[in-house]
């Protein structure tokens, strides 16, 4: 099929940016996005020109590192999948796709397509995690009984691969349901609990000084993002966030 | 804005809890109003009681009009951080795909109903304040109704109502249900709780234009 692709192309951190025009032909709707993406590339190399740089790395969906907003909306219009998943058969031949950073002041771009999403890593490093005493006597997890219910809810919450399309969709690049997602899957289990209100406190914390937008409950971010990660994590962390406050 | 109120949770939290606080208002304004529909002489014993109430006038009413500064105030504080955040738009951005169109123009409907209550304050609340505390007149508990369906015999005063009313629907049917996620309230009863939240926003409002529609068009 024949493309008509309109591709943000930014020198650097600091240059001004601009959509340029990439019309591209021969593409199979068997192949995936990336690989539309790597056909153009080539072409570029072989026209002497600077290829088009966008992030990539397990190519399955598990990652996180693929992050292109495709005609409006993060991973492109399929839903539950990340950007490497989508195929170009989700389109028709003579279309024009629109390819663009995921766009937040927290999320500056890099390079053309790429993003630095480090912001998601200090959120993670304020208290994304438990402390465990891995002195040679730590104490097997399995040993704790564990509701199923409130297990499956928290391995949901984990499946957050943090690739960012809740902040790209939201209309106020917003990261709360990434950071929801974080503080709930150690807030459902008794091994979380015992930080709880520090971790909550100190992620908000982190996610506020970043610099993303305030939650408008508009629930872009639920379907937009490829792991399905629920709303229910927000109002969760929202009730942690009261106790914690409450708490001092 | 210091301290717990710092924080972006904090911010939406206390924007959740001012919003509900003036749903409940709208109910009680929209039974009391209501009332001027089948009962003048009812409708004049109850404004009169509120326009004279000490407990009423004294602690209801300024509490009421901080709620209203306070919730418009921080939609604006709220507004602002959420523009900033995202420096550069989209090219192409395609909201209508992943929400509705009330729930990312919330400041816009909420722009017409702050239009709406200058109006509604020019119309009822300066003249009544003047009225009792300027000109202190002497209290005639007869004259609230005429004074109500007097307003409504302009069309396009009428008009100018019933459109912010639709607004007010707008704004009510993504806020209302969304004050309980921000508080963190969601549980199995939130599907439930929605399907009202949402009943709510529809019929209180199409309750006001029909009001201000009954006295129009009773006094033709």
């Amino acid at each position: 099929m024949k493309l008509n692709l309109k591709i943000w192309r930014q020198e650097n951190a600091t240059a001004k940016g601009k959509i340029v025009d990439y019309p591209v032909d021969g593409i199979d709707g068997d192949m995936s996005f990336l690989e539309m993406l790597d056909i153009l590339n080539e072409q570029l190399v072989e026209k002497g020109e600077d290829t088009i740089q966008f992030d990539h790395d397990c190519r399955e969906g598990i990652c996180g590192s693929c992050s292109l907003q495709i005609n409006g909306e993060p991973h492109g219009p399929d839903k539950l999948i990340a950007t490497c998943q989508l195929h170009m058969r989700s389109f028709k031949d003579g279309d024009t796709i629109y390819i663009e950073p995921f766009r937040a002041k927290a999320f500056p771009v890099i390079k053309d397509l790429i993003v630095d999403r480090t912001a998601f890593d200090r959120i993670q490093q304020a208290w994304g995690y438990v402390s465990v005493n891995t002195s040679g006597n730590t104490v097997d997890a399995n040993t704790i009984p564990v509701e199923k219910e409130k297990a499956d809810e928290s391995f949901n919450a984990a499946t957050c691969i943090g690739c960012g399309a809740c902040v790209a969709a939201c209309k106020n690049a917003s990261a709360m349901l990434f950071t929801s997602a974080k503080v709930s899957q150690y807030a459902l289990l008794p091994q979380g609990r015992v930080e709880a209100t520090e971790r909550v406190k100190a992620m908000v914390r982190q996610m506020d000084e970043e610099g993303f937008g305030n939650c408008s409950n508009t629930g872009a971010c639920e379907i937009e993002c490829p792991k399905g990660i629920s709303l229910e994590n927000i109002a969760r962390m929202n009730r942690e966030y009261l106790a914690a406050s409450v708490k001092g | 804005m210091g301290g717990f109120l710092n924080s972006t949770i904090a911010r939406k939290v206390a924007m959740a809890l001012s919003g509900l606080f003036l749903v409940l208002f709208l109910a009680q304004h929209f039974s009391i109003n209501f009332i001027s529909v089948f009962s003048k002489d009812l409708f004049n014993e109850i404004s009169h009681f509120m326009g004279t109430n000490f407990f009423v006038q004294a602690l209801l009413q300024p509490v009421l009009i901080f709620g209203v500064i306070f919730h418009f105030v921080m939609g604006f504080i709220l507004e602002a951080k959420n523009r900033s955040a995202r420096n550069i738009k989209y090219v192409k951005f395609n909201g209508n795909e992943n929400s509705s169109w009330v729930s990312r123009n919330m400041i816009y409907t909420g722009l017409v109903v702050l239009a709406f209550l200058a109006l509604h304050f020019y119309d009822f609340w300066f003249p009544e304040m003047i009225h009792k505390y300027i000109e202190s007149h002497p209290e005639d508990a007869a004259r609230y109704y005429d004074e109500l369906v007097a307003k409504f015999q302009s069309p396009i005063r009428t008009i100018l109502y019933v459109v912010s009313f639709v607004f007010l629907a707008l704004h009510l049917y993504h806020g209302f249900s969304s004050s309980f996620q921000s508080v963190g309230w969601r549980n199995k009863y939130a599907k439930g709780l929605r399907g009202f939240t949402q009943a709510y926003a529809i019929i209180i409002p199409l309750g006001f234009i029909f009001i201000a529609l009954f006295h129009y068009i009773n006094n033709l």
